[in-house]
C-alpha cells in the first residue's frame, strides 16, 4: 500500500515537473525573443555579443520618416475602428435573430455566418481582392475596411448570440405590455443591456483586425497599410533598412497591440479572448 | 418577433455577406474553371502536372498536420494537469493569449533575430557548449513549425481547457471508488468525454496552420520545403498576375481544408460516440 502511494507520488511529481518545464520552456524562449526585438531597437548597432554596444532612441524616428510608422498607425487605427463599429452596427441586429427568433432555414443562415471562419482566407480573398482592384477599390480605406470586415462580422454574430441568448426575453415582454413603442423599446430596454457585449465585442474586433494580416496584406498598397502589413513589408525587404528600424516598427505595433490586449482583459476572461463572451 | 422584423434585422449582414463573401467566392469558382489559356480544368492540370507546384500540397500538410499534433498532444496532458483550477491561472491563460495577439507577423521578426546566428538562442547554446557550430534554425522547416505552435499552441490549450473543467469531477471520483487508477481513468472516462474538444482543436491548430503565410516567407524555404499552398496561391495571383491560377490554387487549398476537417469529425464521431460531457 505505501510503496503504491510512493510511486504514485513519484508519478505525480514527475507530471508536475514536465508541466512546469514545458511551459517554462514556451514562455522562456518567447519572452526572450520579445526581449530581443526591444533591446534591439534601441541598439545603435549589434552585430555580436550579448547585448549592443550603446543605445539610441533615434531609429524610432528613423522608422517614422522611411516607413511613415505615424501614419501608418493612424491608418491601422481608422481601419480597426470603422470595422469594429460596422461590424456591430451590422452583426448585433443578426445576433439578435439568432437568439430570439425560430424560423425555417436557421441552419443555412447561421452557415452562412460560420462559412467565413471556415474557409482559409485566401480561399475567398484572392477572388474578392481580384474584385476589389476591378472597382478600384484595392489600395483605398474603402476597400481595406470591407475586405477585413468579412471575418469580423461572423466573429460579432458568433460572439453576441449567447450573449443576446442570456438576457431575459421577459423584460422585452413586459416593456411592451407597459406599452412601449418598437423604438422606446429598444433604447430604454435593450440598448442598456447591451451595452456591455457590444463593446466586449467591438474590442475583441479590434484586436483581431490588429493582428489580421493576410486578407489586408491582398489590397494594401504603399499608403493604405495597416501596421501588421507594413511591418510584414519591413522585415520582408530586410537588408535594405537597418535591422533596428524594422525592430522600432514591431515594438510599435507590440505596444499599440497589448496596450488594447490589457484593456480587453479587464473586461473579459483570456479563454473568451481566443473563442467567445458567454454571459 | 414578426417575420418582417426580423428580415430587416438580418438584412444588413446578409447582404454584406452575400455581396463581400458568397459572390466573391463563387466568382473565385468560376474564374478557377476559365484559365488564361486552355480548357476548363487547365489551372488544374497545370498546377497538379508540375512537380514543383504539386509538391506545395505536401508541404502544406507536411507543415499542417504535425502542428495541429504538437498542439494537441501538449495541450491535453497540460490542460488535465489544470482541470481543478491552479494557482495563478488566470495569469497563465493571460500570458498566453500574448503569443496569439502579436500574431504570425511579429513572431517571426522576433524568432528571426532570437534563433538566429547571433542571436540569444545559439549564444546560449555556445556557452553552455552543446553544439560546436550555431544551431542553424532560422529559414529552415523547423522554424515555421515552431512559429505555427508558438501562435496555434495557446488556442489548443485554451479550448481544452474549457472542455475538461466543465467535466464533472464526480465522474472521475465514480471511476475511483469503482477500483480504477489514474491512469485508467484518464483513458477511459476522461478523453472519451473530451473527444468533442480534442477534435475541435485539432480542426482550429490545423485551419491556422493550414493557412500558414507570413512564418512560411520569412522563417522558412519559401521557395522549397516551406513553399506552401498560400505562396502558391499567392505568386500565382500577385507575381505572375494570373488571378484566375491564384483563385485555383486557393480553391483547391479551401476544399483540401474542409476535406480534413470533415475527416477529423467523422473519425471522432466514429471512435467515441454518445454522452458527452464537456461544455461548449
Amino acid at each position: 500500500m505505501t510503496e503504491q502511494r510512493g510511486r504514485r507520488g513519484a508519478v505525480e511529481a514527475i507530471g508536475r515537473a514536465l508541466f512546469v518545464a514545458v511551459l517554462a520552456a514556451f514562455f522562456l524562449n518567447l519572452f526572450a525573443a520579445i526581449a530581443t526585438v526591444i533591446v534591439n531597437s534601441f541598439a545603435r548597432t549589434w552585430f555580436g555579443g550579448w547585448f549592443p554596444d550603446g543605445l539610441v532612441t533615434r531609429w524610432y524616428g528613423y522608422a517614422d520618416s522611411e516607413f511613415g510608422m505615424v501614419d501608418v498607425l493612424r491608418f491601422t487605427l481608422v481601419v480597426t475602428l470603422a470595422v469594429a463599429f460596422l461590424a456591430c452596427l451590422f452583426g448585433v441586429p443578426a445576433a439578435y435573430v439568432l437568439a430570439r427568433a425560430r424560423f425555417r432555414g436557421k441552419r443555412a443562415l447561421v452557415l452562412l455566418y460560420l462559412l467565413p471562419m471556415l474557409m482559409p482566407p485566401f480561399t475567398y480573398g484572392i477572388p474578392l481582392a481580384s474584385l476589389l482592384y476591378r472597382a478600384q477599390l484595392a489600395g483605398t480605406l474603402p476597400g481595406v475596411i470591407l475586405i477585413n470586415l468579412v471575418p469580423a462580422l461572423p466573429f460579432v454574430i458568433l460572439v453576441m448570440t449567447p450573449f443576446i441568448e442570456q438576457l431575459d426575453p421577459n423584460l422585452e415582454s413586459a416593456g411592451r405590455m407597459l406599452g412601449a413603442s418598437p423604438w422606446a423599446l429598444f433604447r430604454r430596454v435593450l440598448l442598456p443591456l447591451l451595452v456591455p457585449g457590444v463593446l466586449t465585442a467591438a474590442l475583441l474586433v479590434v484586436v483581431r483586425t490588429m493582428g489580421l494580416f493576410e486578407l489586408t496584406f491582398l489590397v494594401s498598397g504603399a499608403d493604405s497599410q495597416t501596421l501588421v502589413v507594413a511591418l510584414y513589408s519591413a522585415i520582408f525587404g530586410a537588408g535594405i533598412r537597418p535591422a533596428q528600424a524594422v525592430d522600432a516598427m514591431a515594438v510599435v505595433y507590440m505596444g499599440t497591440t497589448l496596450a488594447i490586449l490589457v484593456v480587453a482583459l479587464r473586461f473579459v476572461s483570456p479563454t473568451q479572448m481566443v473563442f467567445r463572451v458567454r454571459g | 418577433m414578426t417575420f418582417r422584423r426580423g428580415v430587416l434585422l438580418s438584412a444588413p449582414a446578409v447582404l454584406f455577406l452575400v455581396a463581400a463573401f458568397v459572390y466573391p467566392f463563387a466568382y473565385g469558382i468560376v474564374l478557377s474553371f476559365t484559365p488564361k489559356s486552355g480548357g476548363p480544368l487547365a489551372n488544374f492540370t497545370v498546377f497538379l502536372g508540375d512537380e514543383f507546384q504539386r509538391a506545395a500540397i505536401g508541404n502544406t500538410f507536411a507543415l499542417a498536420v504535425p502542428a495541429a499534433l504538437i498542439c494537441v498532444g501538449l495541450a491535453v496532458p497540460l490542460a488535465y494537469r489544470m482541470r481543478r483550477g491552479i494557482r495563478g491561472e488566470r495569469a497563465l491563460t493571460a500570458l498566453l493569449v500574448v503569443p496569439v495577439t502579436l500574431g504570425p507577423v511579429f513572431i517571426a521578426d522576433a524568432m528571426l533575430f532570437y534563433f538566429g546566428p547571433v542571436g540569444w538562442f545559439n549564444r546560449v547554446v555556445e556557452a553552455l557548449h552543446l553544439t560546436s557550430e550555431p544551431v542553424r534554425l532560422i529559414h529552415t522547416y523547423s522554424a515555421v513549425l515552431l512559429a505555427i505552435v508558438l501562435t496555434a499552441f495557446p488556442f489548443a490549450f485554451l479550448l481544452l481547457l474549457g472542455y475538461i473543467s466543465g467535466i464533472d469531477p464526480v465522474l472521475e471520483r465514480a471511476a475511483h471508488v469503482l477500483g480504477a487508477g489514474p491512469w485508467v481513468t484518464f483513458r477511459r472516462v476522461l478523453i472519451p468525454l473530451m473527444a468533442p474538444g480534442i477534435a475541435t482543436s485539432f480542426a482550429l491548430t490545423f485551419v491556422l496552420a493550414f493557412g500558414v503565410f507570413p512564418s512560411a516567407v520569412l522563417l522558412g524555404e519559401p521557395g522549397g520545403s516551406t513553399r506552401v499552398l498560400a505562396i502558391a496561391a499567392y505568386q500565382a495571383a500577385y507575381e505572375k498576375f494570373d488571378f484566375s491560377a491564384g483563385s485555383a490554387i486557393a480553391l483547391l487549398m479551401g476544399v483540401l481544408q474542409l476535406g480534413t476537417i470533415g475527416l477529423v469529425f467523422a473519425v471522432r464521431a466514429r471512435l467515441y460516440s454518445g454522452a458527452r460531457g464537456g461544455k461548449g
